[in-house]
Protein backbone atom coordinates (compact mmCIF):
# COMPACT_ATOMS: atom_id res chain seq x y z
CA UNK A 1 0.00 0.00 0.00
CA UNK A 2 1.78 3.09 -1.18
CA UNK A 3 1.56 5.97 0.67
CA UNK A 4 2.77 9.50 0.83
CA UNK A 5 6.15 10.54 2.58
CA UNK A 6 4.20 12.30 4.99
CA UNK A 7 1.85 10.21 6.21
CA UNK A 8 4.40 7.73 6.84
CA UNK A 9 6.26 9.76 8.53
CA UNK A 10 3.15 10.56 10.91
CA UNK A 11 2.51 6.61 11.11
CA UNK A 12 -1.09 7.29 10.47
CA UNK A 13 -2.94 4.35 11.36
CA UNK A 14 -6.02 5.26 8.78
CA UNK A 15 -4.73 3.82 5.45
CA UNK A 16 -5.32 5.85 2.41
CA UNK A 17 -8.18 4.74 0.06
CA UNK A 18 -7.44 6.93 -3.11
CA UNK A 19 -4.00 8.20 -3.45
CA UNK A 20 -3.39 10.69 -6.28
CA UNK A 21 0.17 11.23 -6.79
CA UNK A 22 1.12 13.96 -9.03
CA UNK A 23 -2.01 13.87 -11.67
CA UNK A 24 -1.94 16.24 -14.75
CA UNK A 25 -4.84 16.22 -17.24
CA UNK A 26 -4.86 17.69 -20.33
CA UNK A 27 -8.08 18.45 -22.29
CA UNK A 28 -7.94 18.64 -26.12
CA UNK A 29 -4.72 18.04 -26.04
CA UNK A 30 -3.44 21.54 -25.28
CA UNK A 31 -5.31 22.95 -22.03
CA UNK A 32 -3.13 21.67 -19.06
CA UNK A 33 -6.04 21.59 -16.25
CA UNK A 34 -4.80 19.71 -13.31
CA UNK A 35 -0.62 20.62 -12.82
CA UNK A 36 0.79 18.08 -10.88
CA UNK A 37 -2.08 17.37 -8.46
CA UNK A 38 -1.05 14.99 -5.18
CA UNK A 39 -3.77 14.30 -2.42
CA UNK A 40 -5.03 11.22 -0.48
CA UNK A 41 -8.54 10.13 0.47
CA UNK A 42 -8.51 8.31 3.98
CA UNK A 43 -10.66 5.22 4.28
CA UNK A 44 -13.78 5.37 6.09
CA UNK A 45 -13.63 9.43 6.39
CA UNK A 46 -14.90 12.39 4.40
CA UNK A 47 -12.50 14.76 2.48
CA UNK A 48 -13.67 17.72 1.57
CA UNK A 49 -11.90 19.23 -2.01
CA UNK A 50 -12.78 23.04 -1.62
CA UNK A 51 -12.03 25.57 -4.13
CA UNK A 52 -13.17 28.35 -6.85
CA UNK A 53 -14.86 27.62 -9.93
CA UNK A 54 -12.39 26.57 -12.57
CA UNK A 55 -10.10 25.20 -9.97
CA UNK A 56 -10.01 21.86 -11.69
CA UNK A 57 -12.24 19.95 -8.72
CA UNK A 58 -14.54 17.96 -11.13
CA UNK A 59 -11.57 17.52 -13.38
CA UNK A 60 -10.68 15.71 -10.68
CA UNK A 61 -12.78 13.64 -9.89
CA UNK A 62 -13.99 12.68 -13.56
CA UNK A 63 -9.92 11.62 -13.70
CA UNK A 64 -10.57 9.64 -10.94
CA UNK A 65 -13.86 8.32 -12.06
CA UNK A 66 -12.39 7.66 -15.84
CA UNK A 67 -15.27 9.73 -17.31
CA UNK A 68 -12.43 12.26 -18.81
CA UNK A 69 -12.22 10.81 -22.45
CA UNK A 70 -15.97 11.95 -23.12
CA UNK A 71 -14.79 15.50 -22.78
CA UNK A 72 -12.00 14.88 -25.01
CA UNK A 73 -9.35 14.97 -21.92
CA UNK A 74 -6.80 12.75 -20.86
CA UNK A 75 -4.87 11.57 -17.45
CA UNK A 76 -1.16 12.75 -19.30
CA UNK A 77 1.10 12.14 -16.09
CA UNK A 78 0.97 10.88 -12.93
CA UNK A 79 -1.09 7.91 -11.00
CA UNK A 80 -4.36 6.99 -9.49
CA UNK A 81 -4.02 4.16 -6.66
CA UNK A 82 -7.34 2.89 -5.32
CA UNK A 83 -6.78 0.21 -2.77
CA UNK A 84 -3.19 -0.09 -3.66
CA UNK A 85 -4.07 -0.83 -6.89
CA UNK A 86 -3.70 1.68 -10.17
CA UNK A 87 -6.44 3.15 -11.95
CA UNK A 88 -5.40 5.38 -13.71
CA UNK A 89 -7.05 5.05 -17.50
CA UNK A 90 -8.96 2.49 -16.87
CA UNK A 91 -12.92 2.00 -18.51
CA UNK A 92 -15.23 3.95 -15.81
CA UNK A 93 -17.19 0.36 -16.32
CA UNK A 94 -13.93 -1.31 -14.31
CA UNK A 95 -13.67 1.65 -12.25
CA UNK A 96 -17.62 1.99 -11.48
CA UNK A 97 -17.09 -2.01 -10.40
CA UNK A 98 -14.55 -1.79 -8.06
CA UNK A 99 -16.09 0.26 -5.90
CA UNK A 100 -16.11 4.19 -6.62
CA UNK A 101 -19.02 5.69 -7.65
CA UNK A 102 -19.63 9.47 -9.07
CA UNK A 103 -22.57 11.61 -8.21
CA UNK A 104 -21.98 14.14 -10.98
CA UNK A 105 -22.55 17.87 -11.06
CA UNK A 106 -26.38 19.01 -11.57
CA UNK A 107 -27.58 15.46 -10.59
CA UNK A 108 -27.58 13.95 -14.51
CA UNK A 109 -30.53 11.20 -13.23
CA UNK A 110 -32.38 9.90 -16.12
CA UNK A 111 -36.01 12.37 -16.59
CA UNK A 112 -37.39 9.97 -18.52
CA UNK A 113 -37.33 7.01 -16.66
CA UNK A 114 -39.49 6.38 -13.21
CA UNK A 115 -37.25 6.99 -9.80
CA UNK A 116 -37.14 2.56 -9.63
CA UNK A 117 -35.82 2.82 -12.45
CA UNK A 118 -33.17 5.02 -11.92
CA UNK A 119 -32.51 3.07 -8.87
CA UNK A 120 -32.28 -0.14 -10.61
CA UNK A 121 -29.49 1.37 -13.30
CA UNK A 122 -27.46 2.65 -10.42
CA UNK A 123 -26.87 -1.04 -9.71
CA UNK A 124 -26.00 -1.66 -12.97
CA UNK A 125 -22.54 -2.82 -12.37
CA UNK A 126 -23.67 -5.28 -9.54
CA UNK A 127 -25.86 -7.87 -10.68
CA UNK A 128 -25.57 -9.87 -8.32
CA UNK A 129 -26.75 -7.42 -5.66
CA UNK A 130 -30.15 -7.12 -3.94
CA UNK A 131 -31.88 -4.55 -5.84
CA UNK A 132 -35.12 -4.31 -3.97
CA UNK A 133 -33.10 -4.56 -0.46
CA UNK A 134 -31.29 -1.93 -1.29
CA UNK A 135 -34.10 0.16 -3.19
CA UNK A 136 -35.88 -0.32 0.31
CA UNK A 137 -32.37 0.68 2.44
CA UNK A 138 -32.50 4.02 -0.32
CA UNK A 139 -36.02 4.66 0.60
CA UNK A 140 -35.23 4.04 4.30
CA UNK A 141 -32.27 7.50 3.65
CA UNK A 142 -34.87 9.48 1.29
CA UNK A 143 -38.48 8.45 2.69
CA UNK A 144 -39.84 10.90 -0.02
CA UNK A 145 -38.52 9.06 -3.22
CA UNK A 146 -40.89 6.56 -1.68
CA UNK A 147 -44.06 8.72 -2.65
CA UNK A 148 -43.06 9.51 -6.10
CA UNK A 149 -44.07 6.87 -8.64
CA UNK A 150 -43.90 9.37 -11.66
CA UNK A 151 -40.70 10.23 -13.92
CA UNK A 152 -37.79 11.17 -12.03
CA UNK A 153 -37.60 14.19 -14.22
CA UNK A 154 -40.88 15.90 -12.55
CA UNK A 155 -39.17 15.64 -9.39
CA UNK A 156 -37.96 18.91 -7.38
CA UNK A 157 -34.24 19.86 -7.42
CA UNK A 158 -33.42 18.76 -3.91
CA UNK A 159 -35.38 15.20 -4.40
CA UNK A 160 -33.71 14.74 -7.79
CA UNK A 161 -30.17 15.55 -5.48
CA UNK A 162 -31.62 12.68 -3.11
CA UNK A 163 -31.93 10.42 -5.92
CA UNK A 164 -28.80 10.79 -7.42
CA UNK A 165 -27.30 9.79 -3.82
CA UNK A 166 -29.70 7.39 -3.75
CA UNK A 167 -28.79 5.67 -7.14
CA UNK A 168 -24.90 5.51 -6.05
CA UNK A 169 -26.17 3.70 -2.94
CA UNK A 170 -27.45 0.96 -5.06
CA UNK A 171 -23.91 0.09 -6.33
CA UNK A 172 -23.14 -0.48 -2.96
CA UNK A 173 -19.78 1.94 -3.41
CA UNK A 174 -17.13 1.67 -1.34
CA UNK A 175 -16.30 5.27 -2.31
CA UNK A 176 -18.67 8.21 -3.26
CA UNK A 177 -17.25 10.97 -5.44
CA UNK A 178 -19.80 13.90 -4.61
CA UNK A 179 -19.60 16.90 -6.63
CA UNK A 180 -21.51 20.07 -5.35
CA UNK A 181 -24.07 18.30 -3.78
CA UNK A 182 -25.50 21.77 -2.94
CA UNK A 183 -26.22 23.27 -6.15
CA UNK A 184 -28.90 24.50 -6.78
CA UNK A 185 -30.45 23.99 -3.44
CA UNK A 186 -32.49 26.26 -0.36
CA UNK A 187 -29.94 26.25 2.41
CA UNK A 188 -32.71 23.67 4.69
CA UNK A 189 -32.41 20.91 1.49
CA UNK A 190 -28.32 21.48 2.08
CA UNK A 191 -28.62 20.74 5.41
CA UNK A 192 -31.10 17.98 5.06
CA UNK A 193 -28.54 16.76 2.10
CA UNK A 194 -25.46 17.15 4.08
CA UNK A 195 -26.86 15.31 7.15
CA UNK A 196 -27.73 12.13 5.28
CA UNK A 197 -24.34 12.43 3.96
CA UNK A 198 -22.81 12.51 7.14
CA UNK A 199 -24.75 9.45 8.05
CA UNK A 200 -24.36 7.42 5.03
CA UNK A 201 -20.09 7.72 6.36
CA UNK A 202 -21.05 6.98 9.47
CA UNK A 203 -23.68 4.29 9.51
CA UNK A 204 -22.13 2.19 5.94
CA UNK A 205 -18.76 3.09 6.37
CA UNK A 206 -18.74 5.12 3.21
CA UNK A 207 -15.93 6.86 2.12
CA UNK A 208 -16.45 10.13 0.52
CA UNK A 209 -14.96 12.90 -1.44
CA UNK A 210 -16.90 15.89 -1.64
CA UNK A 211 -16.18 18.97 -3.74
CA UNK A 212 -18.17 21.78 -2.93
CA UNK A 213 -18.22 25.53 -3.28
CA UNK A 214 -20.15 26.15 0.03
CA UNK A 215 -16.83 25.35 2.14
CA UNK A 216 -18.47 26.27 5.42
CA UNK A 217 -20.96 23.36 5.28
CA UNK A 218 -18.38 21.33 3.51
CA UNK A 219 -16.00 21.38 6.73
CA UNK A 220 -18.83 20.98 8.89
CA UNK A 221 -19.18 17.13 7.92
CA UNK A 222 -15.66 16.56 6.96
CA UNK A 223 -12.43 15.31 8.43
CA UNK A 224 -9.57 16.38 6.52
CA UNK A 225 -10.38 19.44 3.15
CA UNK A 226 -7.62 20.48 0.32
CA UNK A 227 -8.29 23.16 -1.05
CA UNK A 228 -7.51 23.83 -5.06
CA UNK A 229 -6.23 26.69 -6.81
CA UNK A 230 -5.44 26.52 -10.80
CA UNK A 231 -4.89 22.89 -10.46
CA UNK A 232 -3.02 22.63 -7.57
CA UNK A 233 -3.45 21.30 -4.05
CA UNK A 234 -2.27 24.63 -2.06
CA UNK A 235 -3.30 23.89 1.22
CA UNK A 236 -4.57 20.82 3.10
CA UNK A 237 -5.34 20.21 6.83
CA UNK A 238 -7.70 18.43 8.79
CA UNK A 239 -11.34 20.24 8.73
CA UNK A 240 -10.60 22.16 12.17
CA UNK A 241 -7.60 23.50 10.89
CA UNK A 242 -8.46 24.64 7.53
CA UNK A 243 -11.75 26.62 9.97
CA UNK A 244 -9.20 28.18 11.63
CA UNK A 245 -7.00 29.47 8.38
CA UNK A 246 -7.24 32.92 7.95
CA UNK A 247 -6.57 32.75 3.93
CA UNK A 248 -9.55 30.25 3.95
CA UNK A 249 -12.12 32.01 6.05
CA UNK A 250 -10.93 35.27 3.58
CA UNK A 251 -12.00 33.26 0.55
CA UNK A 252 -13.77 30.28 1.29
CA UNK A 253 -15.98 31.12 4.62
CA UNK A 254 -16.92 34.60 4.20
CA UNK A 255 -15.48 35.86 7.69
CA UNK A 256 -12.69 38.19 6.44
CA UNK A 257 -12.70 41.23 6.97
CA UNK A 258 -14.64 43.90 4.89
CA UNK A 259 -13.03 46.64 2.71
CA UNK A 260 -13.69 48.88 -0.02
CA UNK A 261 -13.98 46.62 -3.56
CA UNK A 262 -10.65 48.57 -4.86
CA UNK A 263 -8.42 47.17 -1.55
CA UNK A 264 -10.05 43.41 -1.91
CA UNK A 265 -8.85 43.33 -5.68
CA UNK A 266 -5.54 43.93 -4.37
CA UNK A 267 -5.61 42.13 -1.70
CA UNK A 268 -6.88 39.30 -3.45
CA UNK A 269 -4.28 39.25 -5.54
CA UNK A 270 -1.31 39.81 -2.99
CA UNK A 271 -2.82 36.88 -1.04
CA UNK A 272 -2.91 34.48 -3.67
CA UNK A 273 -1.28 31.50 -2.90
CA UNK A 274 0.11 30.99 -6.70
CA UNK B 1 -66.27 -2.83 -49.36
CA UNK B 2 -64.72 -6.20 -48.97
CA UNK B 3 -62.19 -4.69 -51.03
CA UNK B 4 -61.68 -1.95 -48.68
CA UNK B 5 -61.52 -4.31 -45.52
CA UNK B 6 -59.49 -6.67 -47.29
CA UNK B 7 -56.68 -4.19 -48.15
CA UNK B 8 -57.34 -2.63 -44.72
CA UNK B 9 -56.45 -5.94 -43.25
CA UNK B 10 -53.53 -6.51 -45.19
CA UNK B 11 -52.12 -2.74 -44.08
CA UNK B 12 -52.24 -3.90 -40.71
CA UNK B 13 -50.21 -6.68 -41.39
CA UNK B 14 -47.66 -5.17 -43.38
CA UNK B 15 -47.58 -1.89 -41.23
CA UNK B 16 -46.90 -4.17 -38.06
CA UNK B 17 -43.52 -5.81 -39.97
CA UNK B 18 -43.19 -2.01 -40.86
CA UNK B 19 -43.56 -1.38 -37.37
CA UNK B 20 -40.98 -3.81 -36.19
CA UNK B 21 -38.24 -2.86 -38.81
CA UNK B 22 -39.26 1.41 -37.66
CA UNK B 23 -38.18 -0.36 -33.81
CA UNK B 24 -34.88 -1.63 -34.78
CA UNK B 25 -33.92 2.01 -36.84
CA UNK B 26 -35.30 3.99 -34.33
CA UNK B 27 -33.37 1.70 -31.40
CA UNK B 28 -29.95 2.28 -33.63
CA UNK B 29 -30.78 5.99 -33.70
CA UNK B 30 -31.87 6.30 -29.92
CA UNK B 31 -28.81 4.85 -28.79
CA UNK B 32 -26.06 5.47 -30.98
CA UNK B 33 -27.13 8.49 -33.15
CA UNK B 34 -26.49 6.52 -36.43
CA UNK B 35 -29.22 7.05 -39.05
CA UNK B 36 -28.83 3.79 -40.43
CA UNK B 37 -29.93 3.95 -44.55
CA UNK B 38 -28.76 0.12 -44.79
CA UNK B 39 -31.81 -1.00 -42.63
CA UNK B 40 -33.35 -2.80 -45.21
CA UNK B 41 -30.46 -4.80 -46.22
CA UNK B 42 -29.94 -6.22 -42.81
CA UNK B 43 -33.34 -7.70 -44.07
CA UNK B 44 -32.29 -9.09 -46.96
CA UNK B 45 -28.92 -10.25 -45.67
CA UNK B 46 -31.43 -12.67 -43.12
CA UNK B 47 -33.52 -13.73 -45.87
CA UNK B 48 -31.03 -14.82 -47.78
CA UNK B 49 -28.85 -16.41 -44.92
CA UNK B 50 -32.17 -18.11 -44.14
CA UNK B 51 -33.18 -19.35 -47.42
CA UNK B 52 -29.77 -20.18 -48.44
CA UNK B 53 -29.55 -22.70 -45.53
CA UNK B 54 -32.69 -24.13 -46.34
CA UNK B 55 -31.95 -24.61 -50.21
CA UNK B 56 -28.62 -25.08 -50.75
CA UNK B 57 -27.78 -26.64 -47.02
CA UNK B 58 -31.23 -28.04 -46.57
CA UNK B 59 -31.49 -27.99 -42.98
CA UNK B 60 -34.78 -27.91 -41.27
CA UNK B 61 -36.85 -24.95 -40.89
CA UNK B 62 -36.04 -24.39 -37.40
CA UNK B 63 -32.97 -24.76 -37.56
CA UNK B 64 -32.18 -22.18 -40.49
CA UNK B 65 -33.74 -19.82 -38.38
CA UNK B 66 -32.06 -20.36 -35.50
CA UNK B 67 -28.53 -20.19 -37.61
CA UNK B 68 -29.85 -17.24 -39.30
CA UNK B 69 -30.27 -15.58 -36.20
CA UNK B 70 -26.85 -16.41 -34.53
CA UNK B 71 -25.00 -15.20 -37.69
CA UNK B 72 -27.35 -11.87 -37.82
CA UNK B 73 -25.91 -11.52 -34.21
CA UNK B 74 -22.51 -11.67 -35.17
CA UNK B 75 -23.30 -9.49 -38.49
CA UNK B 76 -24.66 -6.81 -36.50
CA UNK B 77 -21.68 -6.94 -33.73
CA UNK B 78 -19.12 -7.30 -36.60
CA UNK B 79 -20.48 -4.62 -38.36
CA UNK B 80 -20.73 -1.94 -35.35
CA UNK B 81 -17.38 -3.01 -34.52
CA UNK B 82 -15.71 -2.85 -37.67
CA UNK B 83 -17.41 -0.32 -39.44
CA UNK B 84 -18.99 1.87 -37.48
CA UNK B 85 -16.90 2.03 -34.35
CA UNK B 86 -13.75 3.71 -35.89
CA UNK B 87 -16.88 6.22 -36.76
CA UNK B 88 -17.54 7.38 -33.47
CA UNK B 89 -17.61 11.19 -32.72
CA UNK B 90 -16.78 11.99 -36.89
CA UNK B 91 -19.94 14.02 -38.25
CA UNK B 92 -23.17 12.91 -38.69
CA UNK B 93 -23.33 13.63 -42.25
CA UNK B 94 -20.31 11.21 -43.02
CA UNK B 95 -21.55 8.23 -40.92
CA UNK B 96 -24.88 8.45 -42.98
CA UNK B 97 -22.68 8.33 -46.09
CA UNK B 98 -21.09 5.15 -44.54
CA UNK B 99 -24.69 4.00 -43.87
CA UNK B 100 -25.68 4.92 -47.47
CA UNK B 101 -22.23 3.28 -48.59
CA UNK B 102 -23.23 0.30 -46.77
CA UNK B 103 -26.37 -0.37 -48.41
CA UNK B 104 -24.96 0.00 -51.81
CA UNK B 105 -22.18 -2.76 -50.88
CA UNK B 106 -24.73 -4.72 -49.66
CA UNK B 107 -27.07 -5.19 -52.16
CA UNK B 108 -24.16 -5.35 -55.00
CA UNK B 109 -22.77 -7.97 -53.27
CA UNK B 110 -26.00 -9.96 -52.66
CA UNK B 111 -26.73 -9.72 -56.29
CA UNK B 112 -23.80 -10.93 -57.12
CA UNK B 113 -24.12 -13.85 -55.13
CA UNK B 114 -27.76 -14.86 -55.13
CA UNK B 115 -28.53 -13.24 -58.84
CA UNK B 116 -31.20 -10.73 -59.28
CA UNK B 117 -34.23 -13.16 -59.36
CA UNK B 118 -36.30 -13.75 -56.85
CA UNK B 119 -36.61 -16.74 -55.33
CA UNK B 120 -39.41 -18.63 -53.37
CA UNK B 121 -39.15 -20.13 -49.66
CA UNK B 122 -39.49 -23.49 -49.65
CA UNK B 123 -43.08 -24.38 -47.93
CA UNK B 124 -42.62 -24.37 -44.25
CA UNK B 125 -46.43 -23.39 -43.31
CA UNK B 126 -49.15 -24.44 -45.31
CA UNK B 127 -50.30 -21.97 -48.01
CA UNK B 128 -53.87 -22.04 -48.14
CA UNK B 129 -56.79 -19.27 -47.19
CA UNK B 130 -58.86 -19.22 -44.88
CA UNK B 131 -62.37 -17.32 -44.78
CA UNK B 132 -63.17 -14.94 -41.80
CA UNK B 133 -66.52 -13.28 -41.79
CA UNK B 134 -66.47 -13.61 -45.94
CA UNK B 135 -63.00 -12.11 -45.81
CA UNK B 136 -60.28 -14.36 -47.71
CA UNK B 137 -56.86 -14.09 -45.77
CA UNK B 138 -54.32 -15.93 -46.65
CA UNK B 139 -53.00 -18.05 -43.56
CA UNK B 140 -49.09 -17.46 -44.36
CA UNK B 141 -49.98 -13.46 -44.08
CA UNK B 142 -52.01 -14.04 -41.09
CA UNK B 143 -48.99 -16.18 -39.68
CA UNK B 144 -46.41 -12.93 -40.58
CA UNK B 145 -48.23 -10.64 -37.49
CA UNK B 146 -47.06 -13.25 -35.08
CA UNK B 147 -43.34 -12.64 -35.10
CA UNK B 148 -43.92 -9.40 -35.45
CA UNK B 149 -46.16 -9.20 -32.26
CA UNK B 150 -43.86 -11.66 -30.52
CA UNK B 151 -40.97 -9.32 -31.31
CA UNK B 152 -43.05 -6.00 -30.16
CA UNK B 153 -43.56 -7.76 -26.78
CA UNK B 154 -40.47 -8.70 -26.52
CA UNK B 155 -38.97 -5.32 -27.18
CA UNK B 156 -41.34 -3.79 -24.28
CA UNK B 157 -40.43 -6.23 -21.50
CA UNK B 158 -36.69 -6.07 -22.48
CA UNK B 159 -36.72 -2.32 -22.03
CA UNK B 160 -38.98 -2.22 -19.30
CA UNK B 161 -37.90 -4.88 -17.20
CA UNK B 162 -34.42 -6.02 -18.10
CA UNK B 163 -30.93 -5.01 -16.61
CA UNK B 164 -29.32 -4.14 -20.14
CA UNK B 165 -32.49 -2.35 -21.37
CA UNK B 166 -32.51 -0.12 -19.07
CA UNK B 167 -29.16 0.55 -19.47
CA UNK B 168 -29.48 1.24 -23.23
CA UNK B 169 -32.20 3.60 -22.61
CA UNK B 170 -29.34 5.56 -19.96
CA UNK B 171 -27.21 5.51 -23.34
CA UNK B 172 -29.91 7.00 -25.22
CA UNK B 173 -30.21 9.78 -22.56
CA UNK B 174 -26.92 10.59 -21.90
CA UNK B 175 -23.91 8.84 -22.42
CA UNK B 176 -21.45 10.00 -19.93
CA UNK B 177 -24.14 9.74 -17.31
CA UNK B 178 -24.86 5.77 -18.56
CA UNK B 179 -20.66 5.70 -18.36
CA UNK B 180 -20.91 6.66 -15.00
CA UNK B 181 -23.47 4.26 -13.59
CA UNK B 182 -20.52 2.04 -14.79
CA UNK B 183 -22.53 1.37 -18.20
CA UNK B 184 -20.02 -0.10 -21.09
CA UNK B 185 -21.25 2.21 -24.04
CA UNK B 186 -19.14 -0.13 -26.78
CA UNK B 187 -20.63 -2.99 -25.50
CA UNK B 188 -24.52 -1.05 -25.56
CA UNK B 189 -23.30 0.29 -29.17
CA UNK B 190 -22.85 -3.64 -30.27
CA UNK B 191 -25.71 -4.99 -28.36
CA UNK B 192 -27.92 -2.24 -30.33
CA UNK B 193 -26.80 -3.18 -33.01
CA UNK B 194 -27.09 -6.58 -33.13
CA UNK B 195 -30.28 -6.69 -31.92
CA UNK B 196 -31.35 -4.44 -34.91
CA UNK B 197 -30.03 -6.70 -37.43
CA UNK B 198 -31.88 -10.17 -36.03
CA UNK B 199 -34.83 -8.39 -35.91
CA UNK B 200 -34.62 -6.87 -39.52
CA UNK B 201 -33.35 -10.36 -40.29
CA UNK B 202 -36.55 -12.11 -38.91
CA UNK B 203 -38.30 -9.54 -40.91
CA UNK B 204 -37.16 -10.17 -43.76
CA UNK B 205 -37.42 -13.86 -43.57
CA UNK B 206 -41.23 -13.34 -42.96
CA UNK B 207 -41.60 -10.83 -45.46
CA UNK B 208 -39.66 -13.62 -47.84
CA UNK B 209 -41.65 -16.22 -46.80
CA UNK B 210 -45.34 -14.51 -47.19
CA UNK B 211 -43.91 -12.85 -50.58
CA UNK B 212 -40.31 -14.28 -52.37
CA UNK B 213 -37.08 -13.23 -51.55
CA UNK B 214 -35.17 -10.91 -54.15
CA UNK B 215 -33.29 -7.63 -53.66
CA UNK B 216 -36.28 -5.62 -54.02
CA UNK B 217 -37.03 -6.55 -50.25
CA UNK B 218 -34.75 -4.24 -49.43
CA UNK B 219 -37.35 -0.97 -50.72
CA UNK B 220 -38.77 -1.77 -47.07
CA UNK B 221 -35.72 0.24 -45.70
CA UNK B 222 -37.44 3.25 -47.39
CA UNK B 223 -40.78 2.76 -46.50
CA UNK B 224 -39.25 2.29 -42.51
CA UNK B 225 -37.99 5.89 -42.95
CA UNK B 226 -41.59 7.32 -43.09
CA UNK B 227 -43.06 5.00 -40.81
CA UNK B 228 -40.24 6.12 -38.25
CA UNK B 229 -40.45 9.90 -39.00
CA UNK B 230 -44.59 9.87 -38.25
CA UNK B 231 -44.07 7.98 -35.01
CA UNK B 232 -41.03 10.44 -34.06
CA UNK B 233 -37.08 9.41 -34.18
CA UNK B 234 -37.05 8.81 -30.53
CA UNK B 235 -39.74 7.09 -29.99
CA UNK B 236 -40.00 3.26 -29.72
CA UNK B 237 -43.81 3.27 -29.50
CA UNK B 238 -44.36 5.78 -32.06
CA UNK B 239 -42.31 3.24 -34.56
CA UNK B 240 -44.67 0.63 -34.25
CA UNK B 241 -47.77 3.35 -34.27
CA UNK B 242 -46.18 4.86 -37.33
CA UNK B 243 -45.45 1.47 -39.02
CA UNK B 244 -49.29 0.78 -38.95
CA UNK B 245 -50.11 4.09 -40.08
CA UNK B 246 -48.04 3.36 -43.11
CA UNK B 247 -49.04 0.36 -44.04
CA UNK B 248 -52.81 1.08 -43.71
CA UNK B 249 -52.36 4.52 -45.77
CA UNK B 250 -50.24 2.77 -48.45
CA UNK B 251 -53.09 0.25 -48.77
CA UNK B 252 -55.91 2.88 -48.78
CA UNK B 253 -53.99 4.60 -51.07
CA UNK B 254 -54.35 1.94 -53.48
CA UNK B 255 -57.86 1.06 -53.08
CA UNK B 256 -58.76 4.87 -53.87
CA UNK B 257 -56.23 4.70 -56.60
CA UNK B 258 -57.37 1.34 -57.77
CA UNK B 259 -61.37 2.39 -57.53
CA UNK B 260 -61.48 6.39 -58.26
CA UNK B 261 -58.29 7.54 -59.41
CA UNK B 262 -56.00 5.05 -61.86
CA UNK B 263 -52.27 6.81 -61.41
CA UNK B 264 -51.31 3.04 -61.04
CA UNK B 265 -48.72 4.21 -58.47
CA UNK B 266 -49.98 6.16 -55.60
CA UNK B 267 -49.62 3.09 -53.53
CA UNK B 268 -45.78 3.53 -53.63
CA UNK B 269 -45.64 7.50 -52.90
CA UNK B 270 -48.57 7.98 -50.66
CA UNK B 271 -45.97 7.22 -47.65
CA UNK B 272 -43.43 9.83 -48.65
CA UNK B 273 -46.10 12.47 -48.88
CA UNK B 274 -47.59 12.37 -45.56
CA UNK B 275 -43.82 11.89 -44.49
CA UNK B 276 -43.69 15.38 -46.06
CA UNK B 277 -47.33 16.92 -44.70
CA UNK B 278 -46.16 15.15 -41.18
CA UNK B 279 -42.70 16.98 -41.18
CA UNK B 280 -44.36 20.16 -42.09
CA UNK B 281 -47.11 19.97 -39.10
CA UNK B 282 -45.40 17.89 -36.52
CA UNK B 283 -41.68 17.49 -36.75
CA UNK B 284 -41.12 15.55 -34.20
CA UNK B 285 -43.26 13.07 -35.42
CA UNK B 286 -46.95 11.53 -33.32
CA UNK B 287 -44.21 10.64 -30.04
CA UNK B 288 -41.04 12.01 -30.19
CA UNK B 289 -39.78 13.29 -27.01
CA UNK B 290 -40.05 16.89 -25.86
CA UNK B 291 -37.99 17.15 -22.78
CA UNK B 292 -39.54 17.58 -19.32
CA UNK B 293 -39.39 21.15 -18.25
CA UNK B 294 -39.89 21.73 -14.78
CA UNK B 295 -41.51 24.52 -13.28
Amino acid sequence: MPASPRRDVEMNAVEDLLCLENIEVVYDEVILVLRGLSMEVPKGEITALLGANGAGKSTLLKAVSGLLPVENGEVTRGSILYQGANITRRQPSDIVASGIFQVMEGRRIIQDMTVVENLRLGAFSKPRSNVTENIDRVFEYFPVLRERTGLAGYLSGGEQQMLAIGRALMAEPKLILMDEPSMGLSPVLVQEVFSIIERLNKELGVTILLVEQNANIALSIANRGYVMEQGKIVLDGTAQELKENEDVKAFYLGGGERTGFKNLKSFKRRKRWL
Amino acid sequence: MELFIQLMINGLIVGSLYGVVAMCFVLVYKSTQVVNFAQGEFLLVGAWTCLSLLTYFELPFWLGFLVTLAFMTVFGILLQAIVLRPLIGESVISVVMVTVGLAIFFQAALNMIFGSFAKPFPQVFSQETLEIFGLHIETAYLMSIVPSIIIMIAFYIFFKRSRWGLAMRATAYDQQVAQSLGISVKNVFAMAWAISAVVSGVAGIVLGMVNTVSNSLAFIGIKVFPAAIVGGLDSIVGAVIGGLIIGVLENMAEFVDGQFLHFGNLYAIAPFYVLIIFLMVKPYGLFGTKDIERL
